[in-house]
């Protein structure tokens, strides 16, 4: 059996701001990040899908304490966004002062992709990775 | 499936850094638990022991075999179990499973961690590692954010106004600091205010510093046994009726489930059934406070409370000795604290002490019959549930 898409095509992409995910064959459903099988049915019968990378936020917080070699990013915002396609995603928000996100200005708002934040990664990480970054649409 | 006792627990004091190995730890938590068995280390057939990170705290990694001949139980088989948070409660359920199934008659379950020796940096990245290390952290997820992204939309889904619900939380924060003050092996015990709690530092938005539960040294051990050979060895046996145990992956794929926690529901339900009781038969509950938030998304999923309605049931006592169900006596994560690896176990061990009515005056429940443990690793990712009941 096939592994459709691995971290490193994800994350590679995602690198030059591209959200990939897997369309089901089977039941329409569309997972993201990439599994060996269809997060709804278990299928593997799967294609490689570019999703728009817009959404809503569904919650978020504003995060103070870092971990250990990240303090300096501190304070940000994280969010869950549910995307058009579907599927919710964590990722960070761009745009808008962490020391002023509430629930009143985020909560159910429209957000699109933009430039990816990357996290060049620490002695346990096995490499970097790289975060969905949002901003509110206009 | 033959029935399994609790027949004897042991417990270290809960604290912050403190100097003493992990393996010492839990050989203080595992010889009271044999003597108040009246069993030596050679009758134990196996142990079962929850450590999360003692690779990271001590450079330590096989903690179970190294506790095993510490303690004298030379050469048995030893697994270790990790969870996250829910390591101990993995331990001490299969445990039950192998001495139900008639393989073993007597098997020591426990755990321990060093989680405060850490420090708060280190501590913080490796609780991050229960979280998808491919596809979450590189956000920046903490242990808190997961919870306080929680808290938003708990209060978004069931519609509670967000100053009402930071009161509700701290309300169950000043709950569990009372009984923590109680409790000699609680590692904060200071009663704290609801004022205290609402000014405390901002960690994670909404979550402040009295939402946290510490991080925690500690050690716990239980004797589990096969009915007749418990029977032979107290009077007081302790039995585990109910069993479950669910996982899920990462946090973003549990979507419109959430605030609610997929795993823990399915893990409670095969409790209750294989018990045959119902939420309103439990008397005691100690249940995973990690969060303030936390236990009121627990408390619900237990069938406790409606949905978005257990902060009033707090505010109401009806989570307090004397309400619908002695919630987290022991002060519980919060003030009890958490060394993850032992967590667990140490939940088993104040459900046993309940309901052997050994506890101090001010935080017993009289009478109690029926206690439950529920147990959380991780983002959702590990849940334990078990359901106790004395058998005399
Ligand atoms: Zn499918």
């Amino acid at each position: 059996m096939e592994y459709k898409l691995t971290y490193k095509e994800y994350r590679e992409a995602l690198k030059q701001n591209k959200l990939l995910g897997l369309k089901c064959q089977n039941c329409g459903s569309v997972t993201v990040p990439p599994k060996l099988v269809c997060r709804s049915c278990a299928s593997m019968d799967l294609e490689v899908l570019e999703l728009k990378g817009a959404g809503k936020i569904q919650t978020f917080t504003t995060c103070n304490v870092a971990s250990e070699g990240r303090e300096s990013e501190v304070p940000y915002t994280i969010l869950l966004v549910e995307l058009d396609e579907g599927p919710w995603l964590m990722g960070n928000l761009t745009g808008v002062d962490p020391e002023k996100a509430t629930m009143e200005t985020l909560i159910g708002k429209r957000v699109k992709m933009t430039e990816t934040r990357i996290f060049p990664g620490d002695k346990y990480s096995a490499g970097e990775g790289a975060s969905p970054t949002f901003v509110l649409e206009a | 499936m033959r029935k399994v006792a609790v027949v004897g627990v042991g417990e270290t004091k809960f604290s912050g850094p403190q100097e003493r190995t992990s393996v010492e730890l839990f050989a203080e938590a595992a010889a009271e638990a044999l003597t108040e068995s009246n069993l030596k280390p050679k009758d134990i057939q196996a142990l079962y022991l929850g450590n999360v990170l003692g690779d990271f705290s001590e450079g330590q990694g096989s903690m179970q075999a190294f506790a095993a001949e510490n303690i004298g139980c030379f050469n048995v088989p030893a697994n270790r179990y990790e969870g996250a948070c829910a390591s101990a409660s993995m331990a001490v359920r299969d445990a039950w499973m192998w001495v139900a199934s008639g393989f073993y008659d007597v098997v020591l379950a426990g755990g321990v961690e060093r989680a405060a020796t850490m420090g708060t940096p280190l501590a913080t990245r490796t609780f991050a590692m229960f979280s998808d290390s491919r596809y979450e952290f590189p956000s920046g997820i903490t242990f808190p954010a997961v919870f306080a992204m929680l808290a938003h939309l708990y209060a978004a889904k069931y519609g509670v106004p967000l100053p009402k619900l930071k009161e509700q939380l701290a309300a169950v924060s000043v709950q569990s600091y009372k009984y923590g003050m109680f409790n000699p092996q609680a590692h904060l015990r200071k009663e704290v205010t609801m004022e205290a709690v609402l000014s405390s530092f901002m960690v994670s938005t909404p979550l402040q510093l009295h939402d946290c539960c510490p991080f925690s040294d500690g050690a716990a051990a239980l004797v589990l046994a096969s009915e007749e050979t418990a029977k032979k060895l107290t009077s007081k046996p302790v039995f585990v009726v109910g069993a479950g145990q669910a996982s899920n992956g990462p946090l973003a794929n549990q979507q419109e489930y959430l605030p609610r926690l997929r795993a823990r529901e399915l893990s409670a339900k095969q409790a209750y059934e294989m018990a045959g009781l119902k939420p309103e038969d439990i008397d005691i509950c100690e249940l995973h406070d990690c969060f303030s938030i936390a236990s009121l998304i627990a408390a619900e999923s237990l069938g406790f409370f409606d949905y978005g309605t257990s902060g009033e049931a707090w505010a109401k006592g009806e989570a307090d000795i004397g309400g619908k169900v002695a919630i987290n006596t022991s002060g519980g994560l919060k003030a009890k604290g958490h060394p993850i690896g032992a967590t667990g176990a140490g939940q088993v061990y104040e459900i046993a002490k309940q309901l052997r009515e050994e506890v101090e005056p001010e935080r017993q429940v009289e009478g109690g019959r029926i206690g439950m443990t529920d147990t959380l690793g991780g983002d959702g990712c590990t849940l334990v549930n078990l359901i106790l009941q004395r058998g005399w």
